[in-house]
């Protein structure tokens, strides 16, 4: 058997030397790994283009806009920029980025595992995922999409002439691959866990990506059908969707949002559960009210299955229902609100140590209960009929989704670097990053909100002049937020040969994924470890380091 | 346990233990959740497109009535009882393989891709007669009966066709599996501590046979429109 003479091989070589990087060589050992530690780099490598070909689009955009007239980029071309924008960063970068890269790499370290249960079924949605972004970039280098990244009937059916087939038949591609992913991460939870590492002392992202995963296997096959009828729709011109043959646009928007709300919650889960792990890390104390935070992970995912109707208040569903859709969407606040009182909590006289990742999740409580509260707003009847359509909800999801996930990410890919390649990241150069992201996150997207408040409408390349300051204001804080995302990319690669060795545990943090090696040998552990303790147990470390400190 | 007993332990480990987990037990329980899990994500897939069939359904009575008429319910209630026996069968195959009996094992799981295959043969048979009379959406779609309800039925057609195209898809690959597991019990891989394979393909094929149930009252049987 392999697995023999690898182990085999193994033993002839100084073990200490050996990690998941030089246990292999060659292009090969890559490509048809099983080893989650290498599927997790494939995926950091893969969604990390995605980012800047998405953010190449934002940034159009953002120049499109410096001017109220619409001189860079033609209506149509700023159509597809928004769309592709949209599809690349929901579908290839946010849903995929936490759990598949963060995920991928940490989930069985953390529970004391070797690999995930199902190694090749990992692999395998890496590959869909690459076949998924694939048919992507041909879509976009052969002209594009023009819908929006919602794909709405009649117009993506019967009247767009743009690639509507491929882009769709994309994001039913990497719909499997999320769900895969998701069953991968479910089995593994339950049945791979190491002994006495019961439930209640899994670390709190361990519990976030059980609640993630659990929306990504039921809410992703509802948009795999859904597509599926609309791909059926655009080819054979049958109408599922379409009034004019019978069907209905507004069963389209049900079916799509069951998914697309959910796969919010795909994407701030996994980084509220980065947020309870560095939170714990710099704190240096156990989370405050831990079970609660944990059960607020699947309250969450839980109520974001029947919320998904708020999008539709203004598509002619009934009052009575727009009324019971927006009371239940205030119940999604409570889990929410839950975590970040207790993340505070834990704060409360902590002596906290300001490095980047604690400064990256700073940022993401305070622009996630800005974009949290915003939802409220707009889960409000009233106020949402006011403001539906205009940069007030672009704002909003930018405020959860970048503020929220792209901050929890850049937190986690900090705190674990030294875990995933063994060296440091240069201190310095991070907190400027970090400061810059933040600073230019509110500067993009605060003067979003008053813009679509005074009733700046989304999705349009020219505006009214008096948008405009604010307009410019939003562009200038784009690019420092453009340069605040560029700086890690450029740091981090050289970090990767140049950074202090790291050692086992550099930030003195708990969890199993800190007891081994770093970078870990392929098999994450040279013996099975046995927990003894609860998690975020940082009193009992520091006592035990004090008795230590004493002998 | 250290490394040294790792290597030592692989001799005496059964070949088809992968090396991340612990014992076969713990791959057993892993492979079946993982299938479970897999088939909760179906009931969504399939879940959406009957939830639309249902929505239109409410809308358009009288035409999901006369497109049942449409089916021939003597093929789909034979295509039932296929898949049930087939499901008997199957049961029976992952029972001779915990046994550890290979040769009845063998000859149930051939059963059970006979009695697969008998269905899609129907099916086929079904399908065929649909395309003559004009009944595939689209530009062939040539029904006149009642040209006022011509454009529903068409709309029935279409959850018609794709609802039992999706099942017999499912079919297909469920007919690839069993090859492939047939493969393996002739080799004689499964006895009583390793039968998980068979387990997991015993489950794919009892939930495929469960969406024909619930896809042929709905196709077929449900002629009734009540006006309320
Ligand atoms: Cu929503």
């Amino acid at each position: 058997m392999t697995t023999a003479t690898l182990h085999d091989v193994r033993l002839s070589g100084a073990a200490s030397d050996r990690n998941y990087f030089n246990d292999e060589y060659g292009a090969l050992s890559w490509f048809l790994t099983k080893d989650h530690k290498r599927i997790a780099i494939l995926y950091l490598i893969s969604v990390s283009v995605l980012f800047v070909i998405g953010g190449f689009f934002a940034m159009m955009m953002r120049i499109e806009l410096l001017t109220p007239e619409g001189d860079l980029l033609t209506s149509d071309t700023y159509n597809k920029f928004f769309t592709m924008h949209g599809v690349v960063m929901i579908f290839f970068f946010l849903i995929p980025v936490i759990p598949a890269v963060l995920g991928n790499f940490l989930l069985p370290l953390q529970i004391g595992a070797k690999d995930l249960a199902f190694p090749k079924i990992n692999l395998l949605s890496w590959y869909l995922y690459m076949l998924a972004a694939g048919i992507g970039l041909i879509v976009i280098v052969t002209g594009g999409v023009d819908t929006g990244w919602t794909f709405y009937t009649p117009f993506s059916t019967q009247y767009s002439n743009t690639h509507v087939f491929g882009t769709t038949f994309a994001g039913f591609i990497a719909g499997f691959s999320s769900i895969l992913t998701g069953l991968n991460f479910i089995v593994t939870i339950h049945r791979m866990r190491a002994p006495g590492l019961t439930w209640y002392r899994l670390p709190l992202f361990v519990w976030a990506l059980y609640a993630t995963s659990i929306v990504m296997l039921l809410a992703t096959p509802v948009l795999a059908i859904t597509l599926v009828m609309l791909m059926i729709e655009r080819t054979v011109g049958v109408g599922f969707f379409d009034p004019a043959l019978g069907g209905d646009p507004v069963l389209y928007q049900h079916m799509f949002w069951f998914y697309s709300h959910p796969a919010v919650y795909i994407m701030i889960l996994p980084a509220m559960g980065v947020a309870s792990d560095v939170v714990a890390a710099f704190t240096r104390k156990k989370i405050f009210g831990y079970r609660f935070v944990a059960f607020s992970s699947l309250a969450i995912a839980f109520l974001g299955f029947l919320v998904w109707a708020h999008h539709l208040f203004v598509a002619g569903i009934s009052v009575y229902s727009a009324m019971i859709f927006a009371f239940l969407t205030f119940f999604v606040a409570v889990p929410s609100a839950i975590k970040v009182f207790n993340w505070t909590a834990t704060l409360y006289k902590a002596s906290v140590s300001w490095q980047t990742p604690m400064l990256y999740i700073m940022g993401f409580i305070g622009l996630f209960t800005i974009g949290g509260v915003t939802g409220l707003f707009l889960a409000s009847l009233g106020l949402d009929i006011h403001v539906t359509d205009t940069y007030f909800v672009v704002a909003h999801f930018h405020y959860v989704m970048v503020g929220g996930t792209v901050m929890a990410y850049l937190a986690g890919i900090h705190y674990w670097w030294p875990k995933i390649t063994g060296r440091m990241y240069p201190e310095w150069w991070a907190r400027l990053a970090a400061l810059l992201v933040f600073v230019g996150f509110n500067l993009t997207f605060f003067p979003q909100f008053i813009l679509g408040y005074v009733g700046m409408p989304r999705r349009y390349h020219a505006y009214a002049p008096e948008f405009q300051v604010l307009n410019v204001l939003s562009t200038a804080g784009a690019s420092v937020l453009a340069v605040g995302y560029m700086l890690p990319i450029f740091y981090l690669i050289w970090s990767i040969w140049n950074g202090r060795p790291a050692g086992k545990n550099p930030w003195g943090a708990v969890g199993l994924e800190w007891t081994t090696s770093s970078p870990p040998p392929k098999e994450n552990f040279h013996e099975t470890p046995v927990v003894t303790w609860e998690a975020y147990d940082y009193p009992g470390m520091m006592k035990a380091m004090g008795e230590t400190q004493h002998v | 346990m250290s490394d040294m007993a790792l290597g030592n332990e692989h001799h005496h480990h059964h070949p088809f233990l992968q090396h991340h987990f612990e014992d076969l037990g713990q791959q057993h329980e892993a492979s079946t959740l993982g299938m479970w899990m897999f088939l909760c994500t179906e009931i969504l897939f399939f879940g959406g497109v009957l939830c639309a069939y249902w929505v239109y359904r409410v809308m358009y009575p009288e035409a999901w009535a006369v497109g049942a008429h449409l089916q021939q319910t003597g093929w789909g209630a034979t295509n039932t009882i296929v898949l049930i026996v087939s499901s008997l069968t199957m049961a029976l195959a992952v029972r001779a393989a915990q046994l550890g009996k290979r040769g009845q094992q063998l000859g149930f799981l051939f059963a059970t891709l006979i009695f697969g295959t008998a269905f899609l043969v129907v099916k086929g048979i079904e399908y065929h007669r649909h395309w003559e009379e004009g009944l595939f959406p689209g530009s062939h779609f040539h029904w006149h009966e009642h040209p006022e309800l011509a454009q529903k039925v068409q709309l029935f057609m279409c959850f018609y066709w794709g609802m039992t195209g999706l099942h017999a898809l499912h079919m297909i690959i469920g007919a690839g599996l069993l090859l492939w597991i047939m493969w393996r019990a002739y080799k004689n891989h499964f006895g009583p501590e390793y039968y998980a394979p068979v387990e997991v393909m015993g489950l794919y094929w009892h939930f495929v046979d469960i969406v024909w149930i619930f896809l042929f009252p709905f196709l077929y049987l449900i002629h009734e429109v009540h006006h309320g």
